[in-house]
């Protein structure tokens, strides 16, 4: 629903310094940039990512509205996956950094949630502030990690941030009496305000309690996080972590502190991660070690690269895939192969892993990195023919 | 990273039969099929929705996942003698991989989607804690969670959750009393797992064994499959007799660990974890085939609340075995398919009980009100009440023999958690009725 991208610097010119096509989708040029028959976007990166903003907001309220309540529930879950890939793409497309970890983060997120909402007497903090504490918490434990990962590269850093996706949910148990253990906290989120209640029942005359209320939690939450993202990809930031991933001696000479520049990818990355762990806890009602195994860091990362590495939209189609995916091979097997519901859902994992390798093979940049490649292939090819014709 | 998720889940295992005083068909009460309504979400003229949440995939599947083919069995059995109230029950369960995350996105789909009338048998405390505040928030009932713990029983917060099998503290207070008072001389150590389980399990046993007879306690933690600590401490302990509150998978490599330390101590290991058909395939496998079959279990001490596979000449067990041949699905009788059946079984109970055309609500109280004088394959009587939602409320104490059959040491004891009494049962054997199904009485 938000395609918030990512296009590059300089007009038309990204696209040629792309090292290879694996990171195509983070590296397509901008439509507005690159084709001179959009021009009723607005010709600043701020402005036209609030409109196309305003304009998912309006789409996620049609969606949200015009759905079951179960469909609510998928969304809001799509959304925290979402969140979490959004930062895991910046990181891994745009900075070039692996991280396994990130399943971990989310943890801390929502640990931190289910702590803060868990309050015997009187009211918890607002939930906005909870969830930016959420966030906070996450980017130092983000910071710390980071400091670690810059000084490591490729499979080193895959490997020391899998040590922290296998012992975070470890933690919880061994501080079990403050996080709970294997069970877990149970997580309520506090009641729609009354405002809210009205202008659903004035839209679509539903009730906005329960799932309707969490689910727009979870969307607006993915939204901001979206469009502070695009931005922040968009802006000087965002080129020179390109930089760095793409030449890091030619990156260093230009003046830039590579350690630094790592660092601060992690940090932003980890606090998308956060405020992920916090709607999960929400949206979950429960933080528990089994919701947060090295499983979910891997289901991440085949999100953003089946999506396309470095495309936020790409995130967005890879988490969509990992709700719907597991349901849809799961029926396919059960209604039209006429399989065991046990077998049906090992074919889920079939199915996806399949995909996966499908994906690598022939489309190695993601679903939107290969259209991308594809539309710009036509453009060259159709400005080759105008020179050749002039 | 084996993550061997298996947490505080409910297996089965135990013992011997019941008696029923009902025979007959599918279901009493007045009126015919004419007479049928469709009441809240899942129940139509004909059908009656029911849903559950399982293990099917992941470490945690090995066994679990058998559970819902013994449900569907048992089910499949009622709807081919005309259901429950002319009613075809309609059996739809989905895999959470055990994973809370997952369990509340099944469960969401289960009940805003599928629209079920009632969730029966959800596996797994994490899992099924997740799924707790939408189903009470629903008024789905909650019936007969497949996991000991006490969360189950809640009534004032959780009013439509029950819970079903016999839960951990009660257990521990009869393991504790039979050392107590059969092998007082015995060393104690204890080798829990490191959450509620093994806690439960612990505070049931001190109550009846002092400090002194506990010489040590170890516990585990779920996905870290390196005992080697653990039992080097217990042998260390100078303990000669360890209890375990562990899952089906840390039998079998506390088994294995202590064989090659050389440690022999006596075994008791809780209902959980004591399968021997499963952990024997486990420990066939973990040890590349060193070790076959249920040889290492000899002797362990267990305990039961359902008949076992084993006891071939129960009628309880006599009726599952025709049950599950009948159904055609692939694959033996296993102690999971039975104590699928067994819920399954009480079940249908309760929807006779609840009457024609229940509401949701009407099946709660009807579990409430009923659900106290049920009487079906398990050892001892439901605790249902309606301050109370405490599944079976007792087990007995047996002796893992040769291949897997099981010896009873005492009588089915009765208690309660808390500081209640361990008393003998003095109800009667159950037997199944004649035709397999029950005939409960609906209420008012």
């Amino acid at each position: 629903m938000s395609d918030l991208q990512t296009p590059a610097g300089a007009p038309g010119a990204a696209s040629d310094d792309a090292p290879s096509t694996a990171t195509a989708a983070a590296n397509a040029s901008s439509a507005a940039a690159g084709g001179g028959g959009r021009s009723f976007l607005p010709k600043t990166t701020l402005l036209r990512h609030l409109l196309v903003l305003a304009l998912c907001a309006v789409g996620a309220v049609l969606l949200l509205e015009g759905t079951e309540r179960s469909t609510n529930d998928q969304i809001s879950r799509i959304a925290f996956y979402a969140i979490a890939a959004g930062g895991l793409t910046l990181l891994t497309g745009l900075n070039g950094q692996i991280s396994l970890g990130h399943g971990a983060l989310m943890a801390v997120g929502a640990y931190t949630t289910a702590l803060l909402l868990d309050v015997e007497d009187g009211e918890p903090l607002p939930l906005a502030v909870i969830f930016l504490i959420a966030v906070a918490i996450t980017a130092v434990v983000g910071a710390l990690v980071g400091v670690a990962a810059a000084r490591l590269h490729g499979p080193y850093l895959a490997g020391a941030t899998l040590a922290l996706a296998v012992g975070v949910p470890g933690l919880t148990l061994y501080f079990s009496d403050t996080l709970g253990g294997e069970q877990g906290i149970n997580v309520r989120a506090p009641r729609a305000p009354d405002w809210f209640v009205d202008a659903i029942e004035a839209i679509s005359g539903e009730r906005g309690q329960g799932t309707k209320w969490l689910a727009y939690i979870a969307v607006v939450s993915l939204l901001i996080t979206y469009f502070l993202l695009a931005n922040l990809m968009r802006s000087r930031i965002g080129r020179t972590w390109r930089a760095v991933r793409d030449q890091e001696v030619a990156a260093e000479l230009a003046g830039i502190s590579l350690g630094s520049w790592r660092v601060l990818a992690f940090v932003v990355s980890a606090a998308a991660a956060g405020l992920a762990g916090a709607v999960l806890a929400i949206v979950v009602r429960l933080t528990a070690p089994g919701s947060f195994l090295p499983v979910l860091s891997l289901s991440l990362l085949t999100a953003i690269v089946i999506g396309g590495l470095g495309s936020l939209f790409g995130a967005l189609l890879g988490s969509i895939l990992l709700v719907f995916l597991p349901e849809w091979a799961r029926d396919f097997g059960l209604e039209v192969l006429d399989m065991e519901s046990a077998q049906a859902s090992q074919a889920a994992f079939v199915i996806y892993g399949l995909l996966l390798v499908a994906t690598m093979l022939f489309a190695p940049a993601g679903l939107v990195g290969t259209v991308r490649l594809a539309l710009l292939r036509r453009r060259a090819a159709r400005a080759a023919a105008r020179a050749d014709g002039g | 990273m084996s993550v061997l998720a298996a947490a505080t889940i409910a297996t089965t295992m135990a013992a011997c039969g019941g008696d029923d005083d009902s025979g007959g068909g599918g279901g009493g009460g007045g009126g015919t099929a004419e007479d049928n309504e469709a009441t809240d979400p899942g129940m139509t003229e004909d059908s009656v929705l029911i849903g559950a949440h399982y293990p099917l995939t992941g470490p945690a599947a090995p066994g679990y996942s058998e559970i819902p083919t013994g449900v569907q069995a048992y089910f499949d059995f009622v709807n081919a003698n005309g259901g429950v109230y002319d009613r075809q029950i309609e059996w739809e369960y989905l895999d959470d991989g055990y994973n809370p995350t997952n369990t509340g996105q099944v469960v969401n789909q289960l009940v805003l989607e599928d629209e079920i009338f009632a969730m029966m048998g959800g596996l797994g405390t994490p899992t099924h804690n997740a799924a707790l505040d939408l189903l009470n928030s629903e008024g789905v009932p909650d019936l007969f969670v497949a996991s000991g713990s006490s969360l189950w029983d809640n009534p004032e917060e959780n009013p439509y959750t029950f819970g079903w099998q016999t839960d951990y503290e009660s257990e521990g207070k009869i393991i504790g009393q039979y050392i107590a008072e059969n092998l007082p001389d015995a060393k104690v150590g204890l080798f829990l797992q490191d959450d509620d389980f093994g806690e439960d399990g612990e505070r049931g046993v001190r109550q009846y064994l002092d400090d002194e007879q506990i010489v040590e306690v170890q516990t585990y933690t779920s996905g870290n499959t390196d005992l080697g600590a653990q039992i080097t401490a217990l042998q260390q302990s100078g303990a000669d007799f360890v209890i375990g509150f562990n899952t089906p998978i840390y039998t079998a490599l506390s088994q294995l660990t202590a064989l090659r330390l050389n440690y022999t101590p006596e075994w008791f290991v809780s209902n959980v974890g004591s399968d021997p058909q499963l952990v024997g395939s486990l420990l066939e496998r973990f040890s590349s085939g060193a070790v076959t079959g249920t040889s290492l279990l000899e002797g362990v001490y267990t305990t039961d609340y359902l008949p076992t596979v084993d006891e071939v000449d129960n009628p309880w067990v006599q009726l599952f075995q025709r049950v599950w041949d009948e159904s055609g699905q692939e694959g033996e009788l296993t102690n999971f398919r039975i104590y699928g059946m067994s819920q399954a079984y009480t079940m249908v109970q309760a929807l006779q009980a609840a009457g024609r055309n229940p509401t949701r609500d009407d099946l709660v109280a009807a579990l409430e009100e009923a659900g106290g004088d049920f009487q079906g394959p398990a050892l001892a009587p439901f605790r249902y009440s309606s301050d109370r939602h405490a599944g079976i409320s007792g087990m007995s104490v047996s002796r893992i023999g040769a291949n897997g059959s099981a010896e009873e040491l005492t009588p089915v004891l009765v208690t309660d958690v808390g500081d209640a009494e361990i008393e003998e049962y003095d109800g009667e054997e159950t037997t199944p009725p004649e035709s397999g199904i029950p005939d409960e009485e609906a209420i008012g």
